[in-house]
């Protein structure tokens, strides 16, 4: 007896491949969507900001005149957060990531960690802002300075930059740290000469990854009370200063329709920054691919 | 580091042939048990293993001897759940006292891998990898290991050239006797082997096995292998491990030729294993 009857199979083929065809076309809509949205929403800040990028916009401070605004404080503003940031995210992140897999045990209170940084990545910007606000700002006595907005940034993107480690970490492969161990290193030793090197491409690209996620970050900023217009540029960490998205959304919030021009124009210049960090993080994954 | 001590050693009360055997013991274990969680993997393993010889472990799967000789420099105890009792004397101390600092062991006790496990680094950094992590920082120091070391793993006419490249660019038979070299940059006294062939095409095979041979002059080195062939080949001491105990361990010519367990006669005529 047979159960596959040839004749049945071939008369129920076509309406298979259509359903097949169906899907195929319903995925290729789904991602076209996002993608025209995208396009359409690039077109037309391009077309609506691009006349006022030159090299003044870049010079200028805010201003009144739509004509003389630009985006110097914020610019700056924007990259020392980031020198804030970079540094004390990757440390803490790294650090934690690295305990984490390498150094705590698997009991109970390490497995409740790591489920609670992943629970961390999902809580709203806002409450970051809140908790800047209460910590650094009034009980560290910070102000509204660089380095508050720069802990509270850190603190934001820490989950993402712990997960993202944890699992480049994870990836290196148990024999190359038996070699390590079996020839008299140290734990220590086997981390810096063996896991990561060979964790560094993951690491990397996750960290640039959430950096450009707190470069474009606004909520906590707003909580915090980081001012929108600025007509300096700080001289050091403990200096007020504003951001991209601060000033974009000031720019954006005004009733001149010209300003929204330039809240285009600042928007642009926000999404090349983006652009490049992201860049950067392809090409050292790329370079760096792992190779075992 | 050979000295003759005049112990004569007798296996299941017959002195080995007629000479006189002048072999230190480099490891004695006693009473060694070893639990993985629950599972009591080795049971009551009593072994005396002797210096500048080949001792290969033979067995089925699952019998324990690859955790055995991966309790020999401590390796073991990467796995959590692990638990041993008795003893393992190395060169007269127990390694498993308090005061024992495994990193210290382990430099003694070299290691070869089942699968060929180099760095993703040079071939150069691979083998000066021992080394630098015990503090050699002299390039001139470094370089004489280096080729010392892939000299002595039969390996050094195949890579001088290419020291630089990727270790990973090698065939696999070519990497393991990198990390055979490896091993031997850090001047070890023991060398233990978990399977170094069982990755590797016939011929690679073969030149591992003849570099056991060249070895074994200057180091002790003690084999896992699933290959009986192997053991009989290369191997003067068989041990046969069964369900985590010794059924029977003496001179490889005897085991093959006329073993005294029943069990052990089966598992090497192949009829189970």
């Amino acid at each position: 007896m047979k159960y596959m009857d040839h004749n049945v199979v071939s008369s129920k083929m076509k309406s298979r491949l259509t359903k097949n065809k169906f899907f195929k076309g319903l995925f290729f809509a789904a991602t076209m969507f996002g993608l025209i949205v995208l396009a359409v929403l690039l077109i037309r800040i391009i077309t609506q900001g691009g006349g006022y990028i030159n090299w003044d916009f870049f010079m200028n401070f805010a201003s009144r005149f739509p004509e003389q605004a630009g985006i110097k404080s914020a610019l700056i503003g924007s990259i020392y957060l980031m020198l804030v940031v970079a540094p004390v995210s990757m440390f803490l992140g790294v650090g934690t990531a690295i305990y984490l897999e390498e150094y705590a045990k698997q009991n109970k209170m390490n497995r409740f960690i790591k489920v609670n940084i992943s629970n961390l990545a999902g809580v709203p910007s806002v409450v970051f802002g809140l908790l800047g606000l209460t910590i650094f700002v009034r009980n560290f006595d910070l102000g509204i300075s660089i380095l508050a907005a720069g802990f509270t940034m850190s603190l934001l993107i820490l989950p993402v930059i712990i997960v993202a480690s944890q699992e480049a970490i994870r990836a290196v492969p148990r024999e190359l740290r038996e070699a390590s161990f079996a020839m008299g290193a140290t734990k220590w030793q086997t981390i810096v000469r063996v896991v990561l090197p060979a964790a560094v491409p993951g690491v990397l690209t996750g960290s640039i990854l959430a950096l450009s996620r707190a470069i474009g970050e606004t909520a906590p900023l707003v909580v915090i009370g980081i001012p929108t217009i600025l007509m300096f540029t700080p001289n050091h960490l403990l200096d007020t200063f504003t951001a991209l998205p601060m000033q974009i959304f000031d720019w954006t919030k005004r009733p001149q329709v010209a300003f929204h021009d330039v809240a285009a124009a600042g928007i642009i210049v926000l999404m090349t920054l983006l652009i490049i960090m992201n860049s950067i993080a392809v090409f050292i994954r790329n370079k760096y691919q792992k190779r075992y | 580091m050979a000295t003759t001590t005049t112990k004569s050693v007798k296996i299941n009360n017959q002195p080995i042939k007629n000479e006189i055997v002048e072999k230190t013991s480099v490891y004695k274990t006693n009473q060694l048990n070893l639990w993985y969680g629950s599972n009591h993997a080795l049971k009551n393993i009593d072994l005396d293993i002797k210096e500048n010889e080949v001792t290969a472990i033979i067995g089925p799967s699952g019998c324990g001897k690859s955790t055995y000789i991966k309790t020999l420099n401590r390796m073991i105890e990467i796995i959590p759940t692990v638990k041993t009792s008795g003893e393992i004397i190395y060169r007269g101390r127990n390694i498993f006292s308090k005061d024992y600092q495994v990193e210290d062991l382990r430099t003694k006790v070299g290691m070869v891998f089942q699968k060929p496990n180099p760095f993703p680094k040079s071939i150069y950094d691979n083998i000066a990898y021992g080394p630098r992590i015990h503090g050699i920082k002299n390039k001139k120091i470094l370089d004489e290991i280096v080729e010392k070391s892939l000299r002595g793993a039969a390996i050094w006419d195949e890579v001088k050239d290419r020291l630089n490249e990727n270790a990973y660019g090698l065939s696999g038979g070519q990497q393991q006797r990198i990390c055979i070299a490896r091993c031997l940059a850090i001047e070890p006294d023991v060398i233990l082997m978990d399977e170094p062939t069982s990755a590797l095409d016939p011929i690679s095979t073969l030149k591992v096995e003849e570099l056991v041979q060249e070895l074994k002059t200057q180091y002790s080195i003690i084999i896992v292998t699933h290959n009986m062939q192997q053991a009989a080949r290369i191997s003067d001491k068989t041990a046969f491990f069964l369900n985590g105990e010794v059924i029977e361990y003496d001179d490889t010519d005897k085991i093959f030729s006329n073993p005294s367990d029943k069990r052990t006669e089966d598992y090497i005529s192949g009829r189970f294993g």
